[in-house]
């Protein structure tokens, strides 16, 4: 473990320099992630100029969703995001030189290309956090602020999860990466939302399928004291960590067959 | 590339429908690629036809559309996404890395012109990114959801072109970013300033017709709107009432004006611009 870290602030560090080459665009970079990820929080206080409650929830309960699913995928984003772009290095044979070199292949996939400027969507996710901490009518106590830290941590583990099943997926079909999109930005746009917009077969989908809901969704209603709408159990607010740990072993069980069904490209 | 050794100076309709069909190959390629875009596409389709719902059924006519309007604009514009290639790519990657290796010279010195041959390809891959991209995610909606079609054929008619207009349109505004090449080398950050503005102002995030007033008015004299928000208001014209001609007029201005620009600044690329490499 401490050898995988070591190998991944090698690399990441190799990464940030190479960037820091071109400073300005690093610099129009972050700020260009900021914006983006505030681009879709701006849809929402729009349609907030036109109703009260949105799916039965104010605009400081959304944020409050909204934050936790943005710092998890922007964390994600950030340490394992470049998985995505696995084809590429398949495609052009340079996965091959990864798989002999000492230090585990899924670190170097996910080190590959770091960009700081990732931190533009943990940034804005924090930003909206902060608001949302304090304009939510939350009764704060220590189960609470716990569930939230965890929430937190178990959402960058599943959004991280995603990304590594997507790369995997791309040892069976290359050029297919985008499918990867719909779970991780398209679960991240879902989650933005309270999940009663949804019918119950999508809820129980991103349940028990793709743990989606454990992002945020059952931690928040915890954390707002809310009760679920959709009538499951109350002890799903606390099975996020769970949730997460069940499905980054999935994830991992999937990388690992890929690798040992990895023929090469052949040429 | 294209044919090298012809004894007579090919015509330029068939030079640039031979350049179009081309574009439309190069992307043909990857079905995959194309199958799990089209699938996202549905995906997000599916997800932001929710929101739609919830949104229509709380404030139901808002902004003039009722739920099956609104679904419908949900559906389109995942559907335009690809052809009207918002999410950058394309060109500007392709002219910032013909600059970055030098090739980028002998664009300048083709006998035929840099915009004339990146436009005609850039058709052809929207004519199939139209079909590819565009039809699956629209019939995907049409089954889950009641969509709002056009009643006339002469809206069908008025539509596709206005889509038509809609990828020239996306065209301009990417070629004017890549010429950015020339004398920026790095253009991660310009690319996504350009993304960000098309997917916001475009309609693509919330229609523009949910926009406050002030935020509207800055939309309607950005060239964005031609991208999604014009072509779906001219889809959904029978149902909104809304006049189709000055709203083509309005695709038609941003198109001169773009292309305009993207010429002279060609020809002030050759004249001006010391090529790196070589």
């Amino acid at each position: 473990m401490a050898e995988a870290v070591r190998g991944f602030a090698i690399i990441a560090g190799a990464w940030m320099r190479a960037a820091m080459t071109y400073r300005t665009s690093f610099v129009l970079g972050t700020v260009v992630q900021f914006v983006i990820t505030f681009m879709d929080f701006a849809a929402i206080i729009i349609m907030f100029g036109h109703i009260e409650a949105f799916g039965g929830f104010s605009i400081s309960e959304i944020a409050l969703l909204y934050a936790i699913s943005g710092f998890g995928l922007g964390a994600a984003d950030l340490l394992v995001g470049n998985a995505e772009a696995l084809g590429r290095r398949i495609r052009d044979g340079s996965f091959d030189q990864m798989l002999v070199r000492p230090v585990p292949a899924l670190v170097q996939v996910a080190a590959d290309h770091f960009a700081l400027r990732r931190l533009g969507r943990i940034a804005q996710s924090s930003a909206v956090l902060a608001w949302a901490m304090s304009a939510a009518p939350i009764d704060w106590t220590v189960a609470r602020v716990v569930v939230l830290v965890a929430a937190m941590a178990s959402g960058s583990v599943i959004f991280s999860a995603i990304f590594v099943m997507g790369g995997a997926f791309q040892v069976f079909a290359g050029d297919a990466a985008e499918v990867a999109n719909a779970f991780t930005y398209g679960g991240n746009t879902l989650t933005q939302y309270p999940l009663t917009i949804y019918p119950t077969e999508l809820v129980k989908g991103v349940t028990f399928i793709v743990p989606l809901a454990f992002v945020n969704w059952y931690p928040g209603l915890y954390i707002l004291g809310i009760d679920d709408p959709f009538g499951l159990p109350d002890w799903l607010r606390f099975a996020s960590p769970v949730a997460a740990l069940v499905f980054v072993a999935a994830a991992a069980a999937i990388w690992r067959t890929a690798v040992r069904r990895y023929r090469s490209t052949g040429s | 590339m294209g044919p090298t050794n012809t004894d007579r100076a090919p015509g330029a309709v068939s030079l640039y429908s031979a350049l179009a069909v081309r574009g439309f190959r190069r992307y043909a390629t990857y079905r995959a690629a194309t199958a799990a875009g089209a699938f996202t596409n549905s995906v997000f389709g599916v997800i932001i036809a929710y929101t739609y719902i919830a949104l229509w059924e709380a404030r139901p006519d808002l902004g003039g559309y009722g739920v099956a309007q609104a679904l419908t604009f949900a559906w389109i514009a995942q559907a335009l996404l690809a052809p009207t290639g918002m999410f950058g790519g394309f060109i500007i990657d392709d002219l910032s890395e013909r600059v970055r290796t030098g090739a980028a010279a002998i664009d300048l010195h083709r006998p035929v012109s840099l915009l004339g041959l990146r436009l005609a390809e850039d058709l052809g891959r929207a004519a199939y990114h139209l079909l590819a991209r565009g039809l699956p995610p629209t019939i995907v909606g049409a089954l889950l959801f009641d969509l709002a079609w056009p009643d006339r054929i002469t809206t069908w008619v008025a539509a596709l072109l206005s889509i038509a207009l809609a990828v020239v349109v996306g065209f301009g505004l990417r070629f004017l970013l890549g010429l950015l090449a020339y004398w920026i080398i790095d253009l991660y950050g310009p690319a996504w300033v350009l993304v960000v503005m098309q997917l916001f102002f475009s309609g693509m995030m919330l229609p523009l017709v949910v926009f406050p007033d002030w935020l509207r008015r800055i939309a309607d004299v950005l060239p964005f709107r031609c991208l999604i928000q014009i072509p779906i208001d001219v889809f959904l014209s029978d149902d909104t009432g809304t006049a189709v001609l000055p709203l083509l007029g309005v695709q038609l201005l941003w198109i001169s004006v773009l292309l305009g620009a993207g010429s002279a600044l060609t020809r002030f690329a050759v004249r001006k611009v010391v090529i790196q490499g070589g």
